[in-house]
């Protein structure tokens, strides 16, 4: 099974001309074929386009063009980054038919670099949700148990990796939406610094937190992807002019010196036992390889969830005040004033959760409640920043679970949303502070995969990708499984 | 919040809601915002609020003219068009 494989190697495989971009494609559109009836990573599946892209990296090949390791490669971003002419709803009824007439900055250059685009993925309505049941189209499914939930908001993105119909995928991460997802899936799920990557053409959520990243195989194949879609962009004023590292060609496996931190409170009350004790055996491996290992206290990480329930939501409700059934989106019929057109546009377009938020958003910054709410949360913001940065002037990274648990059954907390929200207690203080994260597979409780999550200092993904990477290389077993029923789809795929 | 104010927060969203998901709305809302009540435990009388994870400055470029998308591109998702603009009902009495 090809689509198993990393990037690094089906890039050199392609490089031989072992086979062709338009075979790699014709097979990842097969597995989608076969695969995502039941799955559903996919609201739009692009065979046409991905062809073509594919025979372009095939003709440029031949020319005996110098090529991007990501040429060819088949890949899938989530349905809230815009590509020009093809379809992006963002889970929502709202942007049903909605064509950019621009795209992503992001894919632009993965664009440029001769990546193949097999689709675009589910996830929950304008990335609000942590199970990608919130999508107003269908649910996704976990390829590790099709019962369950492959998280959110990214859990297409997440899906499609683990299931092998595409080798990596882009998310976004807003509180937790890329590592919650790859936890829940078993891959590799990586959150830049804040301004690390730009945000045009990502449909906005919660503008300070939001940041776009890789969910790939491996941490090298994050590391690849990261370099191809990170940098200043011109039309993202909050994307930081810093260096662009080759971080994939520094990793090396070492760890010796590397001082890691184990924030008491990320192993506390609400988090599974064995999921505990599975990413404090991983911390135990990295020391077993030269790295130091000591507990620390982020004090106020209990109160990072209360505080982005009030600055995801009112960052949101002013983003999403734009969808007035005017310039693009869904438009109410029959609407005989202005107001009512906006109200009825809104009323039809938006799904519950993205609705409460809204109205969580509008009420935490109306008058009378904006110090109570929103200035009283930017001010605990700025402590949960200063418990990392504490932290930072002790450890180079912090090892912790990426989720409290593994992923849980389709629509067990639906019906609760105060209970979805706590399924990203772990992630949200990291969106806070603006830190990069990475979550990786570190074993499997009751068979589901488990993620250990590291966190960085700002614009220091190249430490946390290189104790990511050495974890990973000193743990093949969990890179090897992969979801029942997945890899046995073919005669020949062993 | 009571109904009232569930009414008053809709209004200004531009959101309405029948009567069975406005109290389904107060209900969430409501076990939202009592959990968000934790935030009165932190002592915050000296802390600066922090709107944002990148150093606040303002970032200045030459005011140089480049291409951009033309009106007709912009339009082509609008779902009404009156000519080269977006429609809307008409709002001002003749």
């Amino acid at each position: 099974m090809r689509l198993l494989g990393s990037i690094d190697r089906l890039a050199s495989e392609l490089a031989r001309k072992e086979y062709s971009a338009v075979e790699l494609v014709e097979e990842a559109l097969d597995r989608v074929e076969r695969l995502d009836g039941t799955l559903r990573a996919f609201i739009t599946v692009l065979p046409e386009t991905a062809l073509a892209q594919a025979a372009a990296v095939d003709r440029a090949r031949s020319r005996g063009d110098r090529l991007s390791p990501l040429a060819g490669i088949p890949m899938a971003l989530k349905d809230n980054l815009c590509t020009r002419g093809i379809p992006t709803t963002c889970g929502s009824r709202m942007l049903d038919g909605y064509r950019p007439p621009y795209s992503a900055t992001v894919w632009r250059r993965l664009e440029a670099a001769g990546a193949v685009l097999v689709g675009k993925t589910n996830l929950d309505e304008f990335a609000m949700g942590s199970s990608t049941e919130n999508s107003a189209f269908f649910p996704t499914r976990n390829p590790w148990d099709p019962k369950r939930v492959p998280g959110g908001s990214s859990g297409g993105s997440a899906a499609a990796v683990a299931a092998g119909e595409v080798v990596y995928a882009l998310g976004s991460d807003t509180g937790g939406s890329i590592r919650q997802p790859a936890s829940f899936t078993g891959v590799v799920g990586l959150k830049p610094t804040y301004g690390r990557v730009s945000r045009y053409g990502l449909i906005a959520f919660a503008s300070s937190l939001d940041q776009v990243g890789p969910l790939a195989r491996t941490v090298r194949d994050s590391a690849t992807v990261l370099h191809a879609i990170s940098g200043h962009d011109p039309l993202d004023s909050t994307s930081a002019a810093v260096p662009v590292p080759d971080w994939a060609a520094r990793l090396d496996g070492e760890v010796r010196g590397i001082k890691i931190g184990v924030p008491l409170e990320y192993f506390g009350t609400g988090v599974d036992p064995e999921v505990a004790r599975l990413v404090r055996q991983a911390v135990d491996l990295l020391v077993g390889m030269g790295a130091e290992a000591a507990e620390c206290s982020l004090p106020h990480t209990e109160y990072a969830v209360a505080t982005y329930y009030v600055l995801a939501p009112a960052e949101a409700s002013s983003n999403l005040a734009r969808y007035d059934g005017v310039r693009y989106g869904w438009r109410a019929p029959g609407a005989k004033s202005l107001t009512e057109l906006y109200t009825l546009s809104r009323q039809q377009g938006f799904g519950r959760e993205v609705k409460r938020r809204i109205m969580l958003g509008t009420y935490a910054l109306s008058a009378g409640y904006y110090e109570a709410y929103y200035l009283k949360s930017q001010k605990v913001r700025s402590l949960i920043r200063q418990d990392f940065d504490r932290a930072f002037e002790r450890f180079d990274v912090l090892a912790m679970p990426t989720s409290p648990e593994v992923a849980f059954r389709h629509g067990e907390r639906a019906s609760d949303p105060l209970r979805m929200y706590m399924a990203d207690a772990l992630t949200i203080p990291v969106n806070l502070a603006g830190l990069p994260g990475i979550s990786l597979p570190c074993g499997f409780s009751r068979g589901l995969p488990v993620g250990l999550q590291l966190v960085g200092r700002p614009f220091e993904e190249e430490t946390l990708l290189r104790v990511a990477h050495a974890y990973e290389v000193a743990t093949p077993e969990w890179r090897q499984a992969v979801p029942p029923g997945i890899a046995a789809g073919r005669g020949d795929d062993a | 919040m009571n109904r009232e104010q569930v009414l008053h927060v809709a209004r200004l969203a531009r959101l309405s809601f029948t009567e069975d998901e406005l109290e389904e709305m107060a209900r969430g809302m409501n076990a939202i915002l009592a959990y968000i009540d934790l935030l009165k435990r932190v002592d915050t009388a000296a802390v600066a609020p922090m709107a944002h994870a990148t150093a606040p400055a303002n970032v200045f470029r030459e005011d140089e003219p480049a291409p951009s998308l033309s009106p007709e591109e912009w339009l082509q998702a609008a779902p009404w068009r009156s000519g080269p603009f977006a429609g809307v009902p008409r709002f001002v009495e003749e």
